[in-house]
């Protein structure tokens, strides 16, 4: 039952982020102008700072993905729907896992986009490492969409949630995109250093899953009253 | 359409509130009310804005905690049975509760499976039947008018059959016909021995509907009334009663 309400929820997500677009178009604009924007300020005559864009990467994604939290909450608020997950017979961690699923579908999804560019604007080779690369961003998004799924959900009703949610989620999440930049940096270097990639991979392993623990631990009781 | 039980739902003959108040901070939304409704009853909570009559129906939703007092529905309550007795609760909401990006059919198909229901597909279809809106099945539900959406919204809240139905503002863009047809729906549900709880402010279109009506005036109960009459004057009545004079004929509630 817990896998079937996390797909239920994942799939109604998907659906109508597919027929909207909204948060894919939104968050996508918005991480490619903060790239576009680090670009022009820091690459001067064609060469761009060492070690730069892992930094600008991950940035870019903590920015995008506030903005998707924030606008995939908003729209479970405006008709209320939020209450109606809460109220169905089904174990609320698997709403939140669903909802977890959904946002960080989304921000892998803008990472296909992000990815490349950074690479080409910043003349990274980030994809010297391809699968590493998608672990490295793979557990990263799911740290950062771990904790600021559950902020958003608690936010819902709060009138300064645009405010409080990246005041709140990015202090928080300061470990996860460290080890996400580190971790990408390490896959930057000309000799791979796989020492150095397993360590801030287990690091961000951890963080998932102290995270993703707490978050299921807490999401029932927070989100009754 | 009588409630029907899925694995690991619960089911209850009354529902029981037993001086229950609810505080926010400082302010008293809802404060020592107490009532019993058994099976197949209608009972309309009526009262004028800030009375308590949504804090109360999110309450006996399980979506609040009372500040004092319990809930009780049957033998269960809300704290050892959480998930179980959702299923066996039907909420419809100022709100409506309904995804405007989706169809009417993927809204009901989403909340029949949410709640278990066997073959979704075929309770969303059925339901879309009842509410008179087969034809725009596949239509987006951003479309469609207030009061079609009240009566998606009507059929969510009805499609794992609860046996606890709790309405707020049930008649908000609701024409002559569809207010008529909740009224007949409100017949079979009560047939069905579904526990009905409405608020509402539309004491016309309510005329006739409630088998007790539970008044309310700043979060205080200020009478309950079997098979209410004349609501609008009987309404006036009561809400004009001065609060020292409450308190007469309470202890038939508890009965």
């Amino acid at each position: 039952m817990f896998a079937r309400v996390v797909w239920l929820v994942l799939r109604k997500d998907l659906t109508v982020e597919v027929r909207s677009l909204e948060i894919a178009y939104t968050t996508l604009f918005f991480a490619v102008s903060c790239v576009l924007v680090f670009a022009f300020a820091l690459v001067r005559e064609g060469r761009a700072p060492e070690d730069g864009a892992a930094g600008i990467l991950w940035i870019a994604i903590a920015f995008a993905g506030t903005l998707a939290l924030g606008r995939a909450f908003e729209r479970e608020r405006q008709s209320e729907t939020l209450r109606a997950l809460l109220l169905a017979p089904a174990a609320r961690p698997a709403i939140y896992v669903g909802k977890l699923l959904g946002i960080v579908s989304l921000l892998l999804a803008c990472e296909v986009v992000l990815v490349p560019l950074v690479a080409l604007l910043f003349q990274a080779p980030l994809f010297a490492q391809p699968v590493w690369l998608a672990i490295v961003l793979l557990a990263g998004t799911i740290g950062f969409a771990a904790v600021g799924t559950l902020f958003a959900a608690m936010l819902v009703r709060a009138r300064t949630r645009d405010v409080l949610l990246p005041v709140l989620l990015y202090p928080i999440t300061v470990p996860v995109i460290i080890a996400g930049v580190r971790a990408t940096s390490t896959l930057l270097q000309p000799e791979l250093d796989l020492a150095g990639i397993r360590f801030w991979l287990a690091l961000l392993g951890c963080f998932d899953v102290v995270f993703v623990t707490l978050a299921l631990w807490t999401f029932e009781p927070l989100m009754t009253d | 359409m009588s409630p029907r039980l899925r694995p690991g739902q619960v089911d209850f003959d009354d529902l029981t509130v037993d001086d229950i108040s609810r505080h926010f901070g400082r302010r008293r939304a809802v404060s020592h009310i107490t009532f019993r409704v058994p099976r197949g009853i209608v009972l309309g909570l009526l009262g004028p804005n800030g009375a308590g009559k949504s804090t109360l129906l999110a309450m006996l939703a399980t979506l609040l905690r009372p500040s004092g007092g319990r809930i009780r529905y049957g033998a269960y309550d809300a704290a050892d049975q959480g998930a179980a007795l959702r299923g066996a609760i039907g909420v419809l909401g100022h709100d409506l509760f309904l995804y405007p990006e989706l169809t009417a059919l993927e809204n009901l198909e989403f909340f029949a499976a949410l709640y278990g229901v066997d073959a979704p597909r075929n309770a969303a279809a059925l339901a879309l039947e009842q509410a008179g809106l087969a034809d725009r099945a596949l239509d987006l539900v951003s479309s469609f008018s207030r009061g079609m959406r009240q009566r998606v919204a009507l059929e969510r809240a009805l499609i794992h059959r609860p046996r606890l139905l709790l309405l707020d503002e049930p008649f908000t863009g609701l024409d002559d016909a569809s207010a008529a047809a909740l009224a007949a729906r409100f017949a079979l549900l009560k047939q069905a021995g579904t526990i009905v709880v409405v608020a509402t402010h539309d004491l016309d279109l309510a005329e006739g509907m409630f088998d007790h009506a539970v008044f309310l005036r700043e979060g205080r109960m200020l009478d309950m009334i079997d098979r209410p009459s004349a609501l609008r004057s009987t309404y006036r009545d009561v809400m004009t009663r001065r609060t020292t004079d409450v308190g007469a004929g309470f202890s038939r509630l508890n009965q």
